[in-house]
C-alpha cells in the first residue's frame, strides 16, 4: 500500500465506524476540496452510495460557483442534501460585508451560530427534493449526535489537537486539555445525552495529499481552484468578500500538485488568504471551541 | 519541504520523564536538519537576548506553535522533520503523569520511540512508566537517549550506570533497547553531529539511529482476520449486493476462499471483492478497507470476526485473561458493568478477578489489591456478557487488543493473554460446529420474514408455578394464529419424551442444561423456518437464558415474566404481575410484539 492507499483506508474505516455507531449522523460539506474528498471517500466506503445526509452552511456570501457545484453533484451523486443559514442576521443585514460586524463577529453568526443551530435542529433546515429538483423545509428537527467534518491536522494549530472522534459537550464546548485517549483504532463512540461527537476522517491528510488524491481519483472540483486565464485561483474557499484568490497560473489538477510540491506555495500556509485567521492571535482556536469548523 | 510525502514516513514518539529534555531534543533535531522556517532560529535567539534569558532549543517548539497561526505544519502535537533519508512525524508524548492518556494516544501510533533520560537525574518513575506503556502498546523499536551529558561532565561512568539500570528494567518487562546514546540536546552532542566531548562513545548519533529504524510492517504473513464493520444492503438505491465491509487486520483474502465468521461459526464462500471506481480485485491484503459478497445469504452482523477456513481459527470465549492499563480517574472495580471493545465487537464485561496489580513506575507487585487505580497496570480476568472472537497477544496483536469503556469514555486498554473456559463453552462449541456445517437454504431470513409478515421470534413465558403460563401461551398462540401469523406453541413435555428421551430420567444439573440446550436447538430450527415460537418454563434464571442465547440469536428472543413475585435474576422484556383473563394477557404480549416490530401494527 502506498501513502495515499493508507490514508484512504484509514479514512474509510473511520467513516464506516461513524455510520455504524451513530444513529443521527451527518457530514458537513463546504464544497471545498477537503470535504469533497471526504464525500468521495464516503462513496468508496459505501460502494457508490452516500447513506449519510450532507449539511452545508450557506452564509449567502459564498462564491456563486460553489452553490452551483454543490447542487450539480447533489443531483449526479444522488445526495441527501441539506442546508441551513442564519436567517435572522441575514434579514437584519448585520454582517461584515455590510460594515455592521467585524470579521470574527460575522463568522460567529453566519458560520458558527448557523452551524450549531442547524445541527441541533433549533433553526430551519432545507432539504433537497430530488423529484421536484428544489429545496424544501425539512420536517426533521432531530439533533445530529455525530457530525463528520473534513478538518486536517496540518491546517492550523488548533486542528492538530483534535482526535479522530472529538467530543463536544452540551454547550458545544471542546475541552482541549482533557480529551479522551484514542488508540488501537478504537474511538469514542459512546456519549452522554445532550453531547455530540465530531468525527475527523481526514485528520492525517496534508494539503498535498488531498490534491494528489484528487489527481489520482479524478474527483470533480469546483472551477474556482484553477486559473481561468487571469493568473489567479483560489487555494482555499470561503465567503466571497473575505477570501482572496492567490496569484497562480495553475489551471489543472496536475499543475496545482506541481505547484504545491515545488513551486512558490511549497512553504506558504494554505489559509494565508483567509482574513479571519489574522484578526486575532488565538482566534481560530476560540472559534473552534465554540463550534467553528 | 514540509509537504513531502512518501511511503517511508516514520511515526516517532519521544517519551520520558518531565523535564528530562524531550522538547530540547526535538528543537535540536529540527534546527540541525534545517527543518525550521527561514530565520526562525535567529528570531528566537533574538527574542531571548532581548528578554535577557538564555536561549534554549525547547523555545523553538513554543515559537513554532505561534507559527501555526500562519499555518506552517509544525506544532506541539505533531512535528514534521526530515533527514536525507525520510520524513519523520513526531507524536506528542507529554512527560507529566497527568497526561498519560495523551502519551498513550500519541505513542500508540508510533512505529519507533526515543526514550529520554536526564543523565544528572537518572532513571525516574516516568522513565520506567513510559517504557512500560511502550511495551504494552506494542512498540518494539526503542532507543534510549541519555540527555544532558554536559551537566555530568560527559562522564562515561554516569552514563554506564544509567545504561545498566535501565537495561535491567527493560529486560524485566520483556524489552530490549536497540541502542543507548549519550547526548546533550542543549549543546548538540551526538544529536546530528558526533560529539568531540565523548570520544569514548562510538555508537550512532540520534539521527543515524532514527534512520536505522524500520517502518512497521503490517501483518502480511498471519492468518486472515477482518472485524466486520457492517453488512451493507443499499436496496433503496436499486443495488441488490449484500456487502460484508471491514478493514483487513491481518493476512489476505481471495475470491473463492471459504470464510468463517466467529463467534457464530457461520461459513460461506467469497463470491466477489467489491470496490467503488476501481478495477475488479481477486485478492485483498492487510490494511485495506474493503468489502466482499458471499455465495450464500448467511445472516451475520457487525462484530463478527471474519477468518479463512484453511487457516488457524481465532479464539472464542466469554472469559478472558488480560494485561491491562488503566487511565481513568475512576477506579476499575468488581461488580460494575463496563463495555469492552475489540475490533468491531462491543460486549458488556465485568471484572471477575485481579491476579496482580503492578506499579509501572517501579514494577512493585500487589496481589491483594481489590481495585485498579489510575495509571495502574494489572493482570485481570474479565467475564463477558456474551462470547467474542479474538486472538492471543503472541499470535496476532491487532485482534488481541481491546479497550474498556467506563461511563462513555475509553478508560483503559488491554491485551488478551488467554482464552478461559466459561459456563457456556460446551454449548458454544456445538453451536459453532452446527453453524459451520449448516446446509444453507435458497430462501433468506429476510425473504421468509417478508413472506410471513413477521420476524421469527422465540417468546419465553416464565414465572412461578401455577401462575397460568401454559394457558397464556396457548391463548397467545391462538390469537396470533387467528391473525394469520405463523406461530407454534411448543410444550416442554413434547420434547421430554421424544427429543430428550435418552436423558429424561436424569436429575443432575448437567441434564437440566442438556434439556435446555436441546430446547434451544429445536427453537433455533423453528425460528429458521420463520415461525413465532411460544415456549413456557418455570422460573428461568439468567444463566439459563445465557445458555439459550448461546444457541438462539439473542435479538430474536422476547421474555415475559408472569406473576407478581419475581424469584430469579432473569432480565425480562415484559412483566405482567397480575391479569384477569388469558385474553387480556395475550393482548399485552401481542402489544409487546408490535412495539418491537416483530409483527405489524396498524395505526
Amino acid at each position: 500500500m502506498d501513502h495515499l492507499d493508507k490514508l484512504e483506508s484509514r479514512s474509510i474505516h473511520i467513516l464506516r465506524e461513524a455510520y455504524s455507531e451513530f444513529n443521527n449522523i451527518c457530514m458537513l460539506w463546504s464544497v471545498g476540496k477537503d470535504s469533497t474528498v471526504m464525500l468521495w471517500l464516503a462513496r468508496k466506503a459505501f460502494f457508490g452510495h452516500v447513506p449519510i445526509p450532507l449539511v452545508h452552511i450557506d452564509t449567502s456570501y459564498m462564491i456563486p460557483e460553489m452553490i452551483e457545484h454543490r447542487d450539480k453533484l447533489a443531483k449526479e451523486w444522488n445526495l441527501d442534501m441539506i442546508y441551513g443559514q442564519d436567517e435572522e442576521t441575514l434579514a437584519a443585514g448585520d454582517t461584515f460585508p455590510n460594515g455592521k460586524a467585524t470579521h470574527l463577529e460575522c463568522c460567529g453568526r453566519l458560520k458558527t451560530a448557523a452551524l450549531k443551530n442547524t445541527l441541533n435542529g433549533n433553526w430551519r433546515r432545507y432539504r433537497y427534493n430530488h423529484n421536484k429538483d428544489e429545496y424544501e423545509l425539512d420536517s426533521n428537527r432531530e439533533p445530529y449526535t455525530g457530525v463528520i467534518v473534513g478538518a486536517r491536522a496540518d491546517e492550523e494549530g488548533s486542528r492538530s489537537k483534535e482526535r479522530y472522534f472529538s467530543p463536544r459537550d452540551r454547550n458545544n464546548d471542546w475541552d482541549i486539555g482533557d480529551q479522551p485517549p484514542e488508540f488501537w483504532d478504537q474511538y469514542k463512540t459512546d456519549f452522554a445525552p445532550g453531547t455530540h461527537v465530531r468525527i475527523h476522517p481526514l485528520l492525517d491528510w496534508t494539503e498535498l495529499d488531498v490534491w494528489e488524491y484528487i489527481q489520482r481519483e479524478k474527483i470533480p472540483m469546483v472551477s474556482l481552484y484553477f486559473d481561468q486565464g487571469e493568473g489567479k485561483r483560489y487555494r482555499s474557499l470561503g465567503c466571497a468578500p473575505c477570501t482572496e484568490p492567490v496569484e497562480s497560473t495553475a489551471s489543472t489538477v496536475d499543475e496545482v500538485v506541481e505547484e504545491l510540491k515545488t513551486g512558490k506555495f511549497a512553504n506558504i500556509a494554505e489559509r494565508d488568504g483567509r482574513a479571519q485567521d489574522k484578526e486575532d492571535g488565538g482566534g481560530l482556536e476560540e472559534l473552534r471551541k465554540d463550534g467553528y469548523m | 519541504m514540509n509537504n513531502k510525502t512518501g511511503e517511508q514516513d516514520l511515526n516517532l514518539v519521544i517519551a520520558g520523564h518531565v523535564d528530562h529534555g524531550k522538547s530540547t531534543i526535538i528543537g535540536r533535531m529540527l534546527a540541525d536538519t534545517d527543518s525550521l522556517p527561514d530565520g526562525k532560529l535567529e528570531q528566537v535567539k533574538e527574542t531571548c537576548r532581548k528578554n535577557s534569558k538564555p536561549f534554549e532549543y525547547a523555545f523553538l517548539l513554543d515559537a513554532l506553535k505561534d507559527e501555526q497561526a500562519q499555518g506552517i505544519t509544525i506544532d506541539s502535537a505533531r512535528v514534521f522533520f526530515q533527514t536525507d533519508m525520510r520524513q519523520y512525524i513526531i507524536l506528542d508524548a507529554p512527560g507529566h503523569i497527568e497526561f498519560l492518556k495523551n502519551m498513550v494516544t500519541g505513542a500508540a501510533r508510533a512505529e519507533a520511540a526515543l526514550l529520554v533520560i536526564d543523565a544528572s537525574e537518572g532513571v525516574k518513575e516516568n522513565s520506567r512508566r513510559h517504557g512500560y506503556m511502550l511495551s504494552m502498546l506494542g512498540i518494539k523499536q526503542i532507543a534510549v537517549v541519555v540527555n544532558k551529558m554536559d551537566l555530568v561532565d560527559y562522564d562515561e561512568n554516569t552514563y554506564n550506570q544509567i545504561v545498566e539500570e535501565y537495561t535491567d528494567f527493560l529486560a524485566e518487562i520483556g524489552l530490549e533497547a536497540e541502542r543507548f546514546i549519550p547526548v546533550s540536546g542543549m549543546l548538540g552532542d551526538n544529536v546530528a553531529d558526533r560529539s568531540e566531548n565523548m570520544p569514548w562513545f562510538e555508537g550512532k548519533t540520534v539521527l543515524e539511529q532514527l534512520d536505522s529504524f524500520e517502518n512497521a510492517a503490517l501483518p502480511h504473513n498471519k492468518p486472515y482476520r477482518m472485524p466486520v464493520q457492517d453488512v451493507y444492503k443499499f436496496t433503496k438505491g436499486g443495488d441488490d449486493r449484500r456487502i460484508v465491509a471491514g478493514t483487513v487486520a491481518a493476512g489476505e483474502l481471495n475470491v473463492g476462499d471459504e470464510v468463517v465468521f466467529y463467534p457464530s461459526g457461520k461459513k460461506s464462500t467469497v463470491k466477489t471483492i467489491e470496490g467503488f471506481k476501481e478495477d475488479k480485485q481477486h485478492k485483498v491484503k492487510v490494511g485495506k478497507a474493503t468489502g466482499f459478497t458471499l455465495d450464500e445469504q448467511i445472516y451475520i452482523t457487525r462484530g463478527e470476526l471474519a477468518s479463512r477456513a484453511d487457516e488457524a481459527e481465532p479464539k472464542v470465549s466469554a472469559r478472558i485473561k488480560a494485561n491491562l492499563f488503566w487511565l481513568a480517574r475512576q477506579d476499575l472495580v468488581k461488580d460494575k458493568v463496563y463495555h469492552l471493545k475489540l475490533g468491531t465487537t462491543k460486549v458488556k464485561a465485568r471484572l471477575e478477578k485481579i491476579n496482580r496489580v503492578i506499579d509501572a513506575s517501579n514494577l512493585n507487585q500487589d496481589e491483594a489489591k481489590e481495585k485498579i487505580e489510575r495509571h495502574d497496570v494489572a493482570e485481570v480476568v474479565f467475564k463477558l456478557d456474551r462470547a467474542m472472537a479474538f486472538d492471543l497477544a503472541g499470535e496476532i496483536e491487532e485482534t488481541s487488543r481491546f479497550v474498556v469503556v467506563d461511563d462513555f469514555e475509553i478508560a483503559g486498554g488491554g491485551i488478551i493473554s488467554e482464552a478461559m473456559e466459561d459456563e457456556q463453552s460446551w454449548v458454544r462449541e456445538k453451536v459453532m460446529r452446527r453453524n459451520y456445517n449448516w446446509e444453507q437454504s435458497l430462501i433468506s431470513r429476510e425473504d421468509r420474514a417478508e413472506k410471513y409478515n413477521q420476524k421469527s421470534t422465540l417468546i419465553l413465558i416464565t414465572g412461578e408455578e401455577d401462575v397460568g403460563k401454559k394457558p397464556t401461551a396457548k391463548a397467545l398462540e391462538k390469537r396470533l394464529f387467528n391473525d394469520g401469523k405463523v406461530v407454534y406453541f411448543l410444550g416442554i413435555g413434547n420434547l421430554l419424551y421424544g427429543v430428550d428421551a435418552d436423558i429424561k430420567n436424569g436429575n443432575n444439573d448437567n441434564n437440566k442444561e442438556e434439556h435446555l440446550r436441546r430446547l434451544a436447538e429445536v427453537s433455533h430450527l423453528m425460528l429458521d423456518a420463520g415461525a413465532i415460537l411460544v415456549v413456557t418454563a418455570v422460573e428461568l434464571s439468567q444463566s439459563d437464558l445465557e445458555l439459550i442465547k448461546t444457541t438462539v440469536n439473542p435479538q430474536q428472543i422476547e421474555i415475559v415474566w408472569l406473576g407478581d413475585r419475581v424469584t430469579t435474576d432473569l432480565e425480562f422484556d415484559l412483566h405482567i404481575p397480575e391479569f384477569t383473563s388469558e385474553a387480556e394477557v395475550s393482548a399485552q404480549i401481542k402489544g409487546l410484539l408490535q412495539d418491537r416490530g416483530i409483527i405489524f401494527r396498524p395505526w
